[in-house]
């Protein structure tokens, strides 16, 4: 019992050590010949939660995936609490660990069990004991409200589920900046509201988080900024309210024209 | 009901349905007959096709594999119709009397205990790795592919510090020859062969020229040329005094063909992977290595085991080739064995070469029938 308590009382959130989580300047990326981010810039700083929404194609999940360095940047510079990230490996590994993500499709370990899933970083990356490890996961497992899941495969479980599992799964690592990739477009809508309902509740803790998504209630309710995206370049930042009450740009008013009926 | 019939717009059901059984019997011989040999015209006629050359060829199977059969025989004399006094079927008398000789070979007789135990060793490591309840897998493997190989060799070639006396490979023959080459050309095919797989889906442009020349390379050739170049070139360019064992020579000559073919199945399990678990993996901080070993191949051999498991069946036949390059395998055995003035008689190989054929029907379809199996596993979606 004794070390099961240490486990958990060990356990602190990830804490930014720098005032600015991510420092992105003049930031640019191509696939192939197509010019896909162009001239990016943007602060983000501790405790910020950030909201990027635009129409498809409009560079915004790979705006966020250069951010754990799962696309490459060809560009400009991405400072991630003190660290740029460069080619070197060693970095890019550190970042990684303080850098959460959830994907559209979950990305969960078909193979593994809920559990598994949710200790195999900790255990294989940071080293842990499986019994500390174990201890977390059944901790975050209750905070995202499925621990009786524990010892199912992904596959028995519902989308909204599996998605509160990946972000449990991100959680176990003590995440210092948590990425949303599109975490409720893949969603049948009855299951939305129980995974947003948990970023709601990871927002008000604090978490710095930047979320590509088109919740827009979401967004009017943690969102710090929110940000608007279209052919690969930032066109409108701004705050919630002054965003969706007052948009400036033509492209921001014809998309919000679009989507709020 | 009624509700439904009257034409206002608005239905509200009142109450929950209850499930309820199917109202046919979805089971039973006679439905599955029905279904499986008589659901069409065409299929009736393929049905009796079927039922009349079992009746056209198992009778005679029978009377020549067991009725007229000789059981026991010390020579071709005692297969003779005259000799028996009825018509003489299979001889098994012949296969009785040089059973040793194609289990073991040569090897000399007060030493084949070796050569049972060395069978008893791999039996129970196969049963422990496919045996999908078997308690400790991991040790399973480990076990298999590291522990079996060096004790297997120890134990077979000798090592006069523990008392084994040296059995030199060339007394090495039958049985013992398939099963040690398959076994090499399994066990060294595997890793290799992911090796290699990964390596041609690196980002080092060295690791992939590498393993895409290695790949091609092997798979461009037969196998008797690596074979030849094996036994009969290889000598030519090495000094003398310098040679390794013949057997070695065609073991690591089939490791390496068995490899190629390994990570071609490997590698199309490799690419059955959606890319989402390789970014969830390296989101999380894995490296290489960790993704590789604890999500990339497990998803991705489970999907080939299949294909791995016909690589394994090839390999166990091909093996049959090394009797070319002069060493005696089982079947080479059975052919030696027919030569003998004692045995010689136009009957025989019909004998001989049934049993050949039973035997290696009887890996190859034990080895199809477990890929068989986990297909069906797998199909079943418990992706387990």
């Amino acid at each position: 019992m004794s070390s099961s308590h240490s486990a958990l009382s060990a356990l602190r959130p990830g804490v930014l050590t720098n005032e600015k989580a991510i420092e992105i300047t003049g930031m640019n990326k191509w696939f192939g010949a197509f010019h896909v981010l162009r001239d990016v810039n943007l602060l983000v700083k501790r405790g910020e939660r950030v909201v990027i929404c635009g129409p498809s194609g409009s560079g915004k999940s790979t705006l966020i995936r250069c951010i754990n360095r799962l696309e490459e940047h060809q560009q400009g510079s991405i400072i991630v609490d003190g660290t740029e990230l460069t080619a070197d490996v060693k970095k890019i590994d550190e970042i990684r660990r303080d850098v959460g993500m959830v994907f559209q499709h979950f990305n969960l370990f078909p193979h593994l069990t809920i559990l598994e899933n949710l200790t195999l970083a900790p255990i294989w990356v940071k080293k842990m004991p499986k019994k500390d490890a174990d201890e977390i996961a059944m901790h975050y497992l209750r905070r995202v409200k499925i621990p009786e899941q524990a010892d199912k495969y992904p596959g028995q479980l519902s989308g909204g589920q599996q998605q509160r599992v990946a972000i449990a799964r991100s959680l176990c690592m003590s995440p210092k900046i948590m990425l949303f990739d599109e975490p409720t477009s893949a969603l049948d809508p009855e299951m939305v509201k129980e995974v947003l309902d948990t970023m709601v509740t990871l927002a008000q803790e604090g978490m710095t988080m930047i979320c590509v998504t088109h919740e827009m209630g979401f967004a009017r309710q943690v969102a710090s900024r929110v940000i608007f995206m279209d052919q690969g370049q930032v066109v409108e930042v701004n705050t919630p309210d002054e965003f969706f009450k007052n948009p400036q740009h033509e492209r921001t008013k014809l998309f919000l024209s679009q989507i709020l009926h | 009901m009624t509700d439904m019939m009257s034409p206002t717009v608005s239905f509200v059901r009142p109450t929950v349905i209850e499930q309820k059984t199917p109202p046919f019997r979805t089971s039973g011989p006679l439905l599955w007959a029905r279904e499986n040999l008589f659901s069409s015209p065409l299929n009736m006629i393929l049905t009796l096709l079927s039922i009349g050359a079992v009746w056209w060829v198992v009778p005679g199977m029978v009377q020549f594999m067991l009725i007229d059969a000789v059981w026991s025989a010390t020579s071709s004399k005692d297969c003779l119709a005259d000799v028996v006094k009825h018509p003489v079927g299979a001889c098994w008398g012949f296969i009785t009397a040089r059973f040793g000789y194609l289990v073991y070979g040569q090897y000399p007789d007060a030493e084949r205990w070796r050569v049972d135990l060395f069978f008893a060793l791999e039996a129970f490591g196969i049963f422990w790795i496919l045996w999908r309840k078997a308690p400790f897998k991991i040790s399973g493997f480990a076990y298999f592919f590291l522990v079996f190989p060096v004790v297997g060799f120890i134990l077979l070639s000798g090592m006069a510090s523990i008392g084994l006396p040296t059995v030199q490979t060339h007394y090495w023959g039958g049985f013992l020859v398939t099963i040690v080459i398959s076994t090499v050309g399994i066990v060294a095919s595997l890793p290799i062969g992911i090796l290699l797989a990964l390596g041609r889906r690196s980002s080092m442009p060295i690791a992939r020229l590498v393993s895409v020349v290695m790949i091609e390379f092997v798979r461009g050739v037969p196998l008797i040329t690596i074979l030849f170049m094996a036994n009969v070139m290889f000598p030519l360019f090495v000094p003398e005094g310098w040679r390794p064992d013949s057997l070695l020579r065609v073991l690591v000559g089939v490791g390496f063909f068995s490899a190629a073919y390994m990570a071609e199945a490997v590698r199309g399990g490799l690419q059955a992977i959606p890319r989402g678990q390789y970014e969830a993996a390296q989101a999380l901080g894995l490296g290489y290595w960790q993704m590789m070993i604890k999500i990339i191949l497990p998803q991705a051999l489970k999907i080939v085991i299949p294909n791995i498991v016909n690589n394994f069946i090839g390999l166990f036949k091909d093996t049959t080739l090394v009797a070319i390059v002069g060493i005696f395998d089982f079947l080479r055995t059975i052919q030696a064995s027919l030569a003998d003035p004692n045995w010689r008689s136009s009957q025989m190989p019909l004998a001989a070469y049934l049993f050949a054929a039973l035997v290696y029907f009887i890996f190859c379809y034990g080895m199809a029938r477990y890929a068989i199996s986990v297909e069906r596993r797998l199909a079943t979606g418990n992706r387990h």
